[in-house]
């Protein structure tokens, strides 16, 4: 692999707070190596702005491996930028080339408001999960781990679902900020496991109404967010929740804690 | 029971958008076979026989009845959806993903289907209006293969409907499949078939369409 | 002071039992009452707060990420052990607790130890009842592989992601307690000040980073789970905001920190490339199972990997330890990479790596594969082919995961790694009921000392952080708050909240008003570069003795000369790393201290004075069989408490891996 440097434009989001009004400012960065990460870059463009003694762009990071979940930002029109299955924090700058200028927005949603520049709250997502993306079982309350089998292919499956990040793409990269790709992998998560079954119609009614209170929209089946997903959840999930709160609906168990 | 979900809940709408969606499929089917008659070149005589039994038998006109009110929920539902969403992200993005991550038909489904319903009023207001007027005043039926014959023959006309079934067929394209996904159906092992199925009924369906007023005007028909 | 440990008396294997069969209870309506602090939503925190809340307890969270499901826990790869024997390979908990003892380098306790390896079933099946997906066989039972050496089959696994797993796991019921009102979650919010009341800890200071706004909170126990403190070394595989500020400020309130020197370094990373790197990213220890590692014969050799034949190559790990061979234990492997790289043999461009090597297990399950399917006569190129095939089944998301770092293929060219810090074993020194000396403060998970000694085994901090949390806590703390039911929540207008809040207050604006010239990102990377050349891999008295010096001198250039931007009462990342950093600083100060006073090598810490004629770590027992507790006594003095290790089951022995 050849290492390179290059020359940016980059047209940034910011705002000061939730409250105020926000803009796109210009900044050039010089001499990126093509082996920086994308948040690597915005370390060296914060590190100037201090050293002229102007404040840094604000984002969310943390593990810079891909599974947190907390990076964020929409990369001129994508979602955790160009490259498949990947986070923010894993996209590296030898996707760009010298002269490039690149155009960089927080997540959108109103269900996402803005705290800062780039860093949205995202703890919509936390209280979804309350509404019933859980198994109730309380410490100490569990049999032995092998008490039951589970198909694998089932658990596979789950597990393919549970390997969520909760980052919010899909939310971000649909067209209706709908958060369905996330509720359906948490739903399909539980809801494929023998230990889901007793709470299965509750939680998929529970949490689609807190994902309507918080003001996501309803999912019409595009599939940017399958597309944009860095953990690659597929819409599957979607068609399985559908199943789950068509079940829930007809079958008459479904009330509320 | 909680029927009330059906109608207050985000996924509950759009299971009403998959269920009348797929009933008006199955119109078009019904719809695209009666007028597929013109087709027999017979002038007119199977067609006329069709539409009269379409037009008088007393289960054809209930469910007819039927039909408009899906037809309505489908558009109002529709809207209120498309509407609802639009309102959801108050600052829209300055670069967007465009085609990279999803088809353009999949996000224009409210504008395909303005254009469609735009095309349906004046098609009803040509076809389906004059004829249920006639009809109920006590002047009869209208002779419909005739009038399709005199409107066909004028190039506006016949563009107009072949841009409606354009439109219709895109609409299908993504309406189709979503359909079978809403209802939780598109899974693994059946979504190549339910899209493949999805990608050949929108094509089919609105060509045979599109040929009839392509026919009459080219006088393939006569 | 004189340390108690508190172990209770009796045979090892009744200890816990009997422990809990006598502890003091807190009847239901009390605990009710009761108000528990818990810093941190890591697998020890997250855990802890459910398992508390289940109970009755009032429980507030805190976290600095903008959800607890984003705790760093969520990064472990390999896996969790715990010995429930399902192979029947003849594992037990006497097995895992001899295994973790000898893995520790003979520096941990008997007694805590114990008591984490016969809880490991438990946290098992209370993930699996939770809806953690591990992997699993066909016949639908749980899977195992074998790790880090150990000759059972032991860890359970899910994937690459299983503190993924386990962490949302105990996130979702800490959601679920979040959701019964049992448990009050402040995210973004960080713990800056431990409130001391009657020589009690009593509550927090904390800041809420959005708002910036400082806030007092009341506890009757305060539950530091804030995790390991890697980050002193700048570049670790840690998340960049894992930090030690809690422990820190604990620490300064009186709580001992034990072993600070005892750092794990993870032998199989992506090396640095450039000034620019600001974390490092672990390739998981199971690629050791396959890979073979070697550097050129040849000092500073620029030749491409595939252009060096087969005999100018040094298989290094093979060559010094024929027995284990590439398998050794992670702070061996480790230290004989940076051998290799200190004596010019090291590879890429900036000659601080060795290769990986998957070639010939490639070629090797090519030429299985081939058999299987009955082929002859195939060529290398279907070999390799059908080798590819099967090495991707194993470890695909890995490479897929090296690839998009490097832009290199790990399936043509070997990958390139270099040890980087990975694990804290040090941390606040804790009793058997996991509270620290200071009455009312407790500590979990990495956050704390315990369990670990001196180099932790592979797949064991996921089983202590929960261990911690879900099965030890909801006892020990029952125990000590079973005398404080009379005491009433202590209003925050209490002149020691008071004074805590203008003492955290004062900081802030002391850090705001240096306006200085240079950034706090500068000042952390100087710190860790002192720390990682003097403190890191391999010590030297001489070496640790400038580095105390220079870190001092870098503190008081840290106070005279950072540059904060901002304000103080918005959304500020740059405040908030200034004090972490701050703290770091002080911290590396008393790691430095801790590994030139102990005067021996012993796991993850290696004297270079202390090795025996072949490299290897030389322990001394006789001397230093203690746990180091140090007592802040103001700045750059602290003082050296030992808790004396007793061997009463297991027989101290130098371990060996040729």
């Amino acid at each position: 692999m050849e290492h390179y440097n290059m020359n940016l434009t980059l047209k940034v989001w910011k705002q000061k707070n939730k409250n105020e009004k926000g803009r796109f400012e210009t900044f050039n960065v010089k001499n990126i190596s093509s082996e920086m990460s994308f948040l690597e870059m915005f370390d060296v463009l914060n590190e100037q702005l201090v050293a002229e003694g102007k404040e840094p762009i604000a984002f969310d990071h943390d593990c810079r491996e891909g599974i947190c979940g907390m990076c964020s930002m929409y990369i001129n029109g994508r979602a955790h930028g160009p490259w498949h299955h990947t986070t923010t924090c894993q996209l590296h700058m030898r996707e760009y080339k010298d002269g490039d200028t690149i155009v960089v927005e927080p997540w959108r949603a109103n269900a996402f408001p803005v705290i800062k520049d780039l860093v949205v709250d995202r703890t919509s997502f936390d209280r979804i999960i309350q509404a019933g993306g859980y198994i109730s079982v309380n410490t100490g309350n569990a049999v032995d781990a092998n008490a039951l089998p589970i198909d694998k292919q089932r658990a596979d499956e789950s597990f393919a679902a549970a390997t969520c990040i909760g980052c919010g793409a899909c939310v971000a990269a649909c067209p209706n900020a709908s958060a369905m790709l996330f509720v359906s992998a948490k739903v399909s998560h539980l809801a494929l496991l023998p230990q889901g079954e007793p709470e299965r119609k509750m939680r998929v009614v529970n949490m689609i109404e807190q994902m309507d209170k918080e003001g996501f929209g309803s999912c019409t089946n595009i599939g940017a967010c399958e597309a944009e997903c860095p953990k690659g959840i597929s819409l599957e999930n979607i068609a399985r929740l559908n199943r789950e709160y068509i079940g829930a609906t007809f079958s008459g168990s479904a009330q509320h804690e | 029971m909680n029927w009330k979900q059906l109608f207050s809940t985000s996924v509950g709408k759009k299971l009403q958008m998959s269920l009348t969606g797929l009933f008006l499929i199955l119109f078009l089917v019904v719809h695209c076979y009666v007028n597929a008659q013109v087709f027999r070149n017979d002038g007119g005589k199977s067609f006329n026989a069709y539409a009269h039994f379409m037009g008088t038998d007393y289960i054809i006109r209930t469910i007819e009845i039927g039909l408009f009110a899906f037809l309505f929920i489908h558009v109002i539902q529709g809207l209120v959806l498309y509407f609802r969403n639009r309102s959801l992200r108050n600052v829209r993005y300055a670069v967007s993903a465009g085609n990279k991550t999803s088809h353009w038909y999949s996000r224009s489904m409210a504008l395909l289907g303005t254009l469609i319903l735009l095309f349906l009023i004046l098609h009803l207001s040509t076809f389906w209006g004059p004829n249920r007027y006639s009809q109920t005043i006590g002047n009869g039926e209208l002779p419909l293969y005739d009038m399709m014959k005199d409107d066909f023959s004028q190039l506006w006309v016949v563009i107009v409907y072949v841009l409606g079934c354009f439109a219709l067929s895109w609409h299908l394209v993504h309406g189709f499949y979503s359909a079978f996904q809403t209802l939780g159906l598109g899974t693994f092992r059946y979504k190549a078939a339910i899209k493949f199925v999805g990608v050949a009924f929108a094509i089919i369906i609105p060509l045979i369409f599109a040929l009839m007023p392509i026919s009459f005007y080219l006088n393939w028909i006569n | 002071m004189t340390l108690n440990s508190k172990i209770p008396a009796g045979p090892l294997e009744t200890k816990w039992e009997k422990y809990k069969s006598t502890c003091k209870l807190v009847n239901p309506a009390n605990k009710r009452q009761l108000e528990v602090i818990v810093i941190g939503t890591g697998l020890a925190g997250a855990s802890a707060a459910a398992s508390l809340g289940e109970m009755g307890y009032k429980v507030k969270a805190f976290c600095f990420q903008d959800s607890p499901r984003r705790a760093h826990s969520i990064a472990a790869q390999g896996g969790i052990n715990a010995a429930k024997n399902y192979q029947n390979d003849g594992d037990s908990t006497y097995r895992l607790f001899y295994d973790t003892i000898k893995g520790g380098d003979y520096r941990s306790r008997e007694g805590n130890v114990y008591r984490l390896a016969s809880v490991s079933s438990n946290i098992i099946d209370q993930c699996v009842a939770q809806g953690v997906p591990f992997a699993r066989e066909y016949g639908g039972l749980l899977s195992n592989r074998s790790f880090g050496g150990t000759q059972v089959q032991r860890t359970f696994y899910a994937a690459g992601q299983t503190g993924q797993q386990l962490l949302i796991g105990a996130y979702q019921a800490l959601e679920r307690q979040i959701a019964l009102g049992n448990v009050k979650m402040y995210s973004r919010h960080e713990m800056l000040e431990i409130v001391m009341i009657d020589g009690k800890a009593r509550g927090i200071i904390a800041r809420d980073l959005v708002s910036g706004k400082l806030e007092r909170h009341f506890g009757h126990a305060v539950l530091l789970c804030s995790g390991g403190y890697g980050n002193v070394f700048y570049l670790s595989t840690n998340a960049m905001g894992s930090n030690v500020t809690a422990i820190w400020k604990a620490h300064k309130q009186g709580a001992y920190f034990g072993n600070p020197c005892y750092t794990q370094i993870h032998p199989t990373c992506i090396p640095v490339s450039g000034d620019h790197q600001s974390k490092l990213t672990l390739m998981s220890e199971s690629l050791r199972n396959d890979g073979r590692i070697w550097v050129p014969k040849e000092k500073g050799d620029t030749r491409k990997p595939n252009e060096i034949p087969e005999e100018e190559r040094d298989y290094y790990l093979e060559r010094r330890y024929p027995a284990f061979g590439n398998l050794v234990p992670r702070d061996v492997a480790s230290r004989a990479a940076k051998e290799r790289c200190d004596a010019g043999y090291g590879v890429g461009s900036s000659k601080q790596a060795v290769y990986l090597d998957f070639a010939s297990a490639i070629m090797r399950y090519g030429k299985v594969e081939a058999g299987k399917k009955g082929v002859e006569n195939v060529d290398d190129a279907t070999i390799k082919q059908m080798g590819d095939e099967v090495v991707k089944e194993k470890y695909g998301n890995l490479f897929e995961m090296y690839e998009k770092i490097t832009g290199e293929d790990p399936y043509k060219v070997p990958m390139r790694i270099y040890p980087a810090v990975h694990y804290t074993m040090g941390g606040l020194w804790v009793d058997y009921e996991l509270m620290t000396n200071v009455p009312g403060l407790y500590s979990l998970g990495e956050a704390n000392f315990s369990d670990h000694g001196a180099n932790r085994l592979g797949a064991s901090a996921l089983m202590q952080g929960l261990a911690d949390g879900y099965f030890v806590i909801p006892y020990t703390l029952g125990n000590n708050l079973a005398d404080d039911i009379r005491t009433k929540a202590i209003p925050t207008d209490h002149p020691a909240f008071m004074a805590a809040e203008k003492e955290v207050s004062d900081r802030i604006n002391r850090l705001m008003n240096i306006k200085g010239k240079e950034s706090v990102e500068s000042f952390h990377k100087r710190l860790g570069k002192i720390m990682w050349d003097k403190c890191g891999m391999a010590r030297n008295a001489k070496g640790l003795q400038e580095a105390i010096e220079e870190i001092k001198a870098l503190r008081k250039e840290f106070w005279s000369n950072v540059f904060i931007p901002g304000d103080i009462n918005e959304y500020n990342p740059e405040l908030d790393k200034a004090g972490r950093v701050a703290d770091f600083i002080e911290l590396g100060e008393l790691m430095c201290v801790d590994a030139l006073h102990r005067n021996e090598s012993c796991g993850g810490h290696f004297r270079e004075e202390y090795q025996t004629e072949d490299g290897e770590a030389l322990r001394q027992d006789d001397q230093y069989m203690y746990v180091a507790a140090w007592e802040y006594k103001g700045d750059s003095n602290f003082e050296l408490h030992k808790e004396e290790l007793n061997y009463e089951v297991v027989h101290p022995s130098q371990r060996s891996y040729k």
